[in-house]
C-alpha cells in the first residue's frame, strides 16, 4: 500500500481506509487529524461548513487514540482515530453549540449528547461543529444566523439543508465523516446535492438525547459519509438503545456494516425494488429523472426485480409535514426565553415578559419565527382538529402506504430531491418553493422508517449531483445499505470512480496505487 | 379589608344562594427522584443543586418517566375508586412563565391515568358526603421564584426575581372533584373535610408527605353560587394560595359571602383566579389577563404512551392500605374505645396518626398518650392539626422506642420531640446534638457518685453503716448534677457498690 | 379557508412571545395565509375513522427506576445564565400571575 505523503492526499481517503492505516500503525491519528485541520483552514473560508473548529480538542482526542494503539491496545472501534464533523445541533460538553442561531450564541453546554458521547467513546475525532439552517429549519443552510454554507460543486449554489455544513464538509474533503439530523430530509437532501451519502435511520435507532429538538416526533440523527460502507461504520458507532431517550428502540443496531459489505458484491438477485410512481412529473428536473431512471436500470442489471408501486397518500405528506414540524417546533423552541441561558436583550427596566419577547424577536431568524407562528396557529384552540389533528391522520395514511408497499417489495426507490442544487438566494422569499425540496424525503420521517441517499450521477442540464433515495421498512435499515452499496459499486465501476471525486474542489493529486509520488 | 358592602352575612348567603364547589388538589409525590429525570426531590436543599439538563430545560434534554410515580398515580386512582386508563399519554400544556424551564408543562390533558371515582367524606357530626372524583392525572411541578424588592416578597412591586429549579419536575398528581352540589350551608365544612380525608388517604398510601405548610399538598378552591331553587351553575372563581385545612374552610366561606354580595348588588361574578390572604382571611383578584389563555395542548412526542396492564393494576390494588372507615372500625375494637372516645380522637384528627405510630412499632396506649397529650398541646399552641405538626408517626414511634430502651426518660423524650418540632432533624440526631441520652456510662456516673458522697459525708457514713434507705439523698444529688440524664437505677447500684 | 388577519397574527405573536414589528405582521400575515391554504389539502384526505399517529414507533411503558442520578452542580447550572444571584437565576420582574 502506498503511503499518501502529503496532507491533502490524506483527506481524499475514505473513513474505512483511514481507519485501516491508523489501526495498522502506518499513520498516526494525529497526522490524519492535522491533515483535515489543514484542509479546513485552506478551504473553509470559502465553503463555511464549520461554525466552530475545535483544534485542540480534536488533536487531543487523536493523540489519545495514538497512545492507546502505541500501548498495544485494540482500537476502541472500527472508526477510532477518524475525524468527523458534528452538526451543531448536538450538545458538546465544553464546546459551543449554537444550532445556527443567534439566540444560542455563546452557549457552552454542560453535557454531551448521547451521540457525542458515543463518538468520543469510540475514539472518533470531532473536528468541530458543522453549519446548519437555524434550528434545522431549512433546505439550503441559508437560514444559518452565521452565514450560508456553499456547495463545493458550485460556490454560488446551496449545499442543501438543514445539514448543509455536514454534507459540504464531506464534499470539500474537510472531513471523511459527519453526523447530521433528518427531520424532513436534512441528511438526505444535502447528501443528494453534494454527491455524498446520507442516511436517515429508523426513528428511535439513534438517540435524540442532546439533539436540540426541532420536531421531536420526526427528528433523527444519522451518518453522513462519502461511501455507503463509511456511513454504515458510523451508523454502528452512533446507533443503539439509550435509556435517556424514551423513544429509543430497545434492540440491537441492524447489521448495516455486514449489509454494506454484502451489497458491494453487486448481486441483487431476489431483491424486490419498488419505484414510487408518485415521485415524478411536474416539478422534477429532467436531468434528475433521467439519472434516476438510469439508476433503476442499473439495479435491474444487478438482478433486482423492479416493479412500480403506488403510494397515493405520499402527495399529502408534504402538507402534513409542514403542519406537524412547526407545531412541535413552536413548543420545543419556547424554552429559548432569555431566562436561564443564551441571549438576553432589552433589559432596561423591562419586565420578564417583555425581555422574553424582545429576545426571541432579536434572536430568531425569519424562518424560525415563521414556523413558530405557523405552529402556534396550527395548535391553537379552534384550529387544532383541522390542522394538527388532520396532519396526524395523514401520518397514519402514509404509514399504511408504506406497510402495503413493503408487503410487495423489499425497498422503495425514488429521486432524493426533485432538483439539483439551486442558486443561493433563489428561494429565500418563497417558502413554499423552498419546502418542495423535501417532497420525496418527508414520507419516511412521517412514518418513522429508514432511508438512504446515494449519489446516482450528474444531471444532464447542469452537471450537478443527483441522489438516489432507497427506503426500507422500520428496523430493516440493512436492506437499504445492501441495495445502496450494490448500486454505488456498480456506478463507480462504470464511471471509473466515486462521484464525489469529480467535485471541482477535490484536493491534491491522486496518485494511483503503486505509482509513487 | 372587609367592609359590609363587600360581603353578605353568612346566614343570608345560604338562605338566598346554593353554593357549588370544585376542589383541585395538587399532591407532590414523595418519590426519591423527579417525574422525568433522576434528580433528587429533597425538600429544603440549597437552590439549584438538585437540577440537571432535563429539569432545567436545557436544549437537547429529554424526559424519561419515573415508573414509581406512575405506580403512585395508579394506587391513588384505585384508592379513590377510579377507573384506571388502559392507555393514556402525557401532553404539553404550552404557556410562558419563568418558573417553568421549558415554557410548557408536561401534564395529562384529555387522557388522565385515573378517572370517574369517588370518596366518602365524614363530617364532624358523623354524616357522610360522597364526593365525586372527576380525574387524577400526572404532571410536573414548577420551580420557585423569590421576588426581590417588593413588599412581603410578593410579585407586585418587585424589582426582579430569583429562580430556583430544585422543585421543577417534582412529580405531582392533580386530583379534581366533580362539582360538589347540594351541601348548602355546610359547603365550607365539606371542603375542609374532603381535603382532610384526602390527605389522610394519601398519607395512608405513603405516596406523599402531604404537608400543606411545605406545599406538598396544595388546594385550589372553585366556588360558584346560584339562586336557591335553580339548577344552572353560576360563574365560578378559583382561589389559590390556600395553605392549611383551616384556610380551605375560610376561603370557601369568604368567597361565598363575597360573591353573594356582588350578586345581590346586581353585579356579575368575573371568572378569575383569586389569591387567599392568610393575614386578612380574604381573597383578592389576581391580575386580569389581557388575552384568554390558549394552552395549545398536544400529545408529548418525547414520551411514549402509558398502557398499564390489568395484571399490573391488580398487583397495585393489593398494595392498597385499609380504607380509613374500615381502619376506624377496626381500631375501635382493638383499642377498646367507646363511640364517644373514638369521636374525640376523630375530631382531634388523631386516629390516623396514632394508627400510623402503632404501625411503626408503638403500642396503642403509648401512641395515644403521646398524641392526645403532649403533641396535642403542641398542635394547639401552633394552631395546626396534629397531622400538620412537623413530626410524623414514624418519628414519634422512634422516640417511644428510645424511652422503652431506657435511653430516654419521659422528660428527655419531650425535649427530643421539641427538637424534632424545631426542625433539628430526626430523633437520633436531636439526642446527639442536644446531648440528651440517659447517662449510663459507669465512669461518668461513678465520678458523680463519688462527688456526691464526698459532699455529704454524714449520709455516706449512714449508708456504709447499712442504712440503705439513705442512698435516696445521694441518688437525688447525682440526678441533679447530671440534669436528670442519669439512669437512676444504675446510680443506686453504684452508690451501694462504693459504700460496701 | 380562513384568511389570517393582521390581528390574528398579532395574537399568535403574543402567544408565542415574539415582539414582531409592524412590517413583520404584514409579511407573516401574507406568508402564513399562503402556507395555510397550501396545507389545507390535509383536510380533504383524512376521514373520521382514521386514527391519528402521534409517535413514529409503537412503544409503550418506557419507565425509569426511581434512583437518584447525579445532575449538575450549582456552578454548572448557572454558568451560562444571563444573570445570577445567590445561587439562583436572576430574571427581570415578572408581571403575570403564577399559573
Amino acid at each position: 500500500m502506498t503511503e499518501p505523503t502529503d496532507s491533502a492526499a490524506l483527506t481524499r481517503l475514505t473513513a474505512a481506509e483511514l481507519a485501516a492505516r491508523i489501526h495498522a500503525g502506518e499513520i498516526s491519528a494525529e497526522r490524519v487529524t492535522q491533515a483535515h485541520l489543514n484542509r479546513i483552514s485552506e478551504v473553509d473560508g470559502a465553503v463555511h461548513a464549520f461554525l466552530h473548529v475545535d483544534t485542540e480538542g480534536a488533536l487531543d482526542a487523536a493523540r489519545a487514540v495514538d497512545a492507546e494503539l502505541a500501548a498495544g491496545k485494540q482500537p476502541r472501534s472500527a472508526l477510532a482515530g477518524v475525524p468527523l464533523a458534528l452538526k451543531d445541533v448536538f450538545t458538546t460538553n465544553g464546546v459551543p453549540t449554537t444550532c445556527g442561531s443567534r439566540i444560542l450564541d455563546g452557549w457552552i453546554p454542560p453535557y454531551d449528547a448521547t451521540v457525542t458521547r458515543k463518538l468520543r467513546e469510540a475514539g472518533v475525532v470531532i473536528l468541530g461543529k458543522a453549519n446548519m439552517d437555524e434550528f434545522a429549519m431549512g433546505s439550503s443552510t441559508e437560514n444559518s444566523a452565521f452565514g450560508p454554507t456553499r456547495n463545493p460543486w458550485d460556490h454560488d449554489r446551496i449545499p442543501g439543508g438543514s445539514g448543509g455544513g455536514s454534507a459540504a464538509s464531506l464534499a470539500a474533503f474537510e472531513a471523511p465523516l459527519a453526523v447530521g439530523t433528518d427531520t424532513g430530509g436534512s441528511i438526505r437532501q444535502p447528501a443528494a446535492v453534494t454527491g455524498t451519502v446520507g442516511v436517515k435511520p429508523t426513528y428511535g435507532g439513534v438517540s435524540r438525547y442532546g439533539l436540540v429538538a426541532f420536531s421531536s416526533s420526526l427528528d433523527q440523527g444519522g451518518p453522513c459519509a462519502r461511501t455507503v460502507l463509511d456511513a454504515a461504520l458510523l451508523h454502528e458507532v452512533i446507533g443503539g438503545h439509550d435509556p435517556l431517550d424514551s423513544t429509543s428502540i430497545d434492540a440491537a443496531v441492524p447489521p448495516v456494516v455486514a449489509a454494506a459489505r454484502q451489497g458491494a458484491d453487486g448481486d441483487l438477485r431476489g431483491v424486490r425494488v419498488g419505484v414510487v410512481t408518485e415521485f415524478a412529473g411536474e416539478g422534477y428536473q429532467p436531468g434528475v429523472l433521467s439519472s434516476f431512471h438510469a439508476a433503476v436500470e442499473t439495479l435491474r442489471g444487478l438482478g433486482a426485480e423492479v416493479v412500480e408501486v403506488s403510494c397515493p397518500n405520499f402527495e399529502h405528506a408534504l402538507p402534513a409535514y409542514y403542519l406537524i414540524n412547526p407545531s412541535e417546533a413552536s413548543s420545543n423552541l419556547a424554552r429559548f426565553d432569555a431566562m436561564r441561558y443564551g441571549l438576553r436583550v432589552g433589559e432596561n427596566g423591562a419586565s420578564a415578559e417583555e425581555v422574553m419577547s424582545a429576545t426571541r424577536e432579536a434572536g430568531f431568524g425569519a424562518e424560525v419565527k415563521r414556523r413558530i407562528m405557523l405552529g402556534t396557529f396550527a395548535l391553537s384552540s379552534g384550529y387544532y382538529d383541522a390542522y394538527y389533528g388532520q396532519a396526524q391522520k395523514v401520518r397514519t395514511l402514509v404509514s399504511r402506504d408504506f406497510a402495503a408497499a413493503f408487503e410487495r417489495v423489499d425497498v422503495l426507490v425514488s429521486p432524493t430531491t426533485p432538483t439539483t442544487a439551486f442558486p443561493i438566494g433563489e428561494r429565500v422569499d418563497d417558502p413554499m418553493a423552498m419546502y418542495r425540496a423535501d417532497l420525496c424525503t418527508v414520507p419516511v420521517n412521517l412514518a418513522g422508517n429508514a432511508a438512504i441517499s446515494v449519489p446516482s450521477g450528474l444531471s444532464d442540464e447542469d452537471g450537478l449531483p443527483v441522489g438516489l433515495q432507497v427506503m426500507a421498512p422500520a428496523m430493516a435499515d440493512e436492506r437499504m445499505y445492501r441495495v445502496g452499496a450494490a448500486f454505488e459499486a456498480a456506478r463507480d465501476a462504470a464511471q471509473g470512480g466515486s462521484l464525489v471525486l469529480g467535485c471541482p474542489s477535490v484536493p491534491g493529486t491522486v496518485e494511483p496505487q503503486g505509482s509513487g509520488a | 379589608m372587609t367592609t359590609m358592602a363587600e360581603t353578605m352575612d353568612y346566614d343570608e348567603v345560604v338562605a338566598r344562594f346554593d353554593p357549588v364547589l370544585g376542589l383541585e388538589v395538587h399532591v407532590e409525590l414523595s418519590t426519591a427522584t423527579k417525574m422525568f429525570c433522576g434528580c433528587a426531590t429533597t425538600f429544603g436543599a440549597e437552590p439549584n443543586t438538585q437540577v440537571c439538563p432535563t429539569c432545567l430545560g436545557l436544549p437537547g434534554s429529554l424526559p424519561v418517566v419515573n415508573g414509581a410515580a406512575v405506580e403512585s398515580a395508579i394506587r391513588i386512582g384505585l384508592a379513590l375508586n377510579c377507573d384506571i386508563s388502559p392507555w393514556c399519554r402525557f401532553a404539553r400544556k404550552n404557556y410562558f412563565y419563568p418558573d417553568m424551564p421549558k415554557n410548557f408543562q408536561t401534564s395529562q390533558y384529555d387522557e388522565p391515568i385515573a378517572f370517574e371515582g369517588w370518596m366518602d367524606v365524614e363530617l364532624a357530626d358523623g354524616d357522610t358526603v360522597r364526593v365525586g372524583i372527576e380525574r387524577a392525572h400526572m404532571e410536573e411541578d414548577t420551580g420557585k421564584s423569590l421576588h426581590v424588592g417588593g413588599a412581603d416578597g410578593r410579585i407586585h412591586g418587585a424589582s426582579h426575581s430569583l429562580l430556583d429549579y430544585n422543585r421543577a419536575g417534582v412529580p405531582l398528581i392533580e386530583i379534581v372533584t366533580k362539582p360538589i352540589e347540594g351541601v348548602g350551608d355546610r359547603a365550607p365544612e365539606v371542603a375542609r373535610a374532603y381535603v382532610t380525608a384526602l390527605r389522610d388517604l394519601l398519607r395512608a398510601l405513603q405516596v406523599s408527605d402531604v404537608r400543606m405548610d411545605q406545599g406538598s399538598l396544595r388546594c385550589d378552591a372553585n366556588v360558584s353560587l346560584r339562586p336557591v331553587g335553580t339548577t344552572e351553575f353560576g360563574t365560578r372563581t378559583e382561589t389559590k394560595n390556600v395553605n392549611s385545612l383551616r384556610s380551605v374552610e375560610r376561603a370557601v366561606r369568604y368567597e361565598m359571602t363575597r360573591q353573594a354580595a356582588v350578586l345581590a348588588g346586581g353585579g356579575e361574578i368575573v371568572q378569575e383566579t383569586r389569591h387567599f390572604d392568610e393575614g386578612s382571611q380574604t381573597t383578592s383578584a389576581g391580575r386580569r389577563k389581557e388575552t384568554a389563555e390558549d394552552y395549545r395542548y398536544f400529545p408529548e412526542p418525547d414520551l411514549v404512551p402509558i398502557a398499564p396492564s390489568a395484571d399490573w393494576v391488580a398487583r397495585l390494588r393489593e398494595t392498597l392500605p385499609e380504607k380509613p372507615a374500615e381502619l376506624r372500625k377496626r381500631i375501635q375494637q382493638e383499642w377498646q374505645l367507646s363511640d364517644a372516645e373514638l369521636r374525640d380522637l376523630l375530631n382531634a384528627g388523631a386516629v390516623e396518626v396514632i394508627a400510623a405510630t402503632v404501625q411503626a412499632g408503638a403500642t396503642p396506649d403509648e401512641a395515644r398518650s403521646w398524641w392526645v397529650s403532649y403533641l396535642a398541646q403542641q398542635a394547639n399552641t401552633r394552631g395546626v392539626e396534629l397531622a400538620e405538626l412537623p413530626i410524623g408517626p414514624a418519628q414519634v414511634a422512634k422516640v417511644i422506642a428510645l424511652v422503652n430502651a431506657g435511653e430516654l426518660t419521659n422528660k428527655l423524650a419531650r425535649e427530643v420531640i421539641d427538637g424534632v418540632l424545631a426542625g433539628e432533624g430526626e430523633p437520633a440526631e436531636v439526642v446527639a446534638a442536644r446531648g440528651l441520652a440517659v447517662v449510663s456510662d459507669d465512669s461518668a456516673l461513678t465520678a458523680a457518685v463519688d462527688e456526691a458522697l464526698a459532699a455529704q459525708p454524714d449520709v455516706a457514713d449512714k449508708i456504709r453503716a447499712g442504712k440503705v434507705q439513705a442512698a435516696g439523698a445521694i441518688v437525688g444529688a447525682v440526678m441533679k448534677a447530671t440534669k436528670g440524664q442519669a439512669d437512676a437505677k444504675r446510680v443506686r447500684e453504684l452508690i451501694l457498690e462504693r459504700c460496701s | 379557508m380562513p384568511s389570517i388577519s393582521r390581528a390574528e397574527v398579532a395574537h399568535l405573536a403574543r402567544l408565542a412571545r415574539l415582539a414582531v414589528t409592524e412590517e413583520e405582521l404584514d409579511t407573516f400575515a401574507g406568508q402564513l395565509d399562503v402556507i395555510v391554504s397550501s396545507v389545507a389539502t390535509v383536510n380533504e384526505v383524512a376521514a373520521e375513522d382514521i386514527p391519528p399517529t402521534s409517535h413514529a414507533v409503537p412503544l409503550t411503558n418506557v419507565f425509569r427506576d426511581d434512583v437518584v442520578r447525579e445532575g449538575l452542580t450549582n456552578e454548572q447550572a448557572l454558568a451560562c445564565a444571563p444573570a445570577a444571584e445567590d445561587g439562583r437565576f436572576q430574571v427581570p420582574r415578572i408581571l403575570g400571575e403564577e399559573q
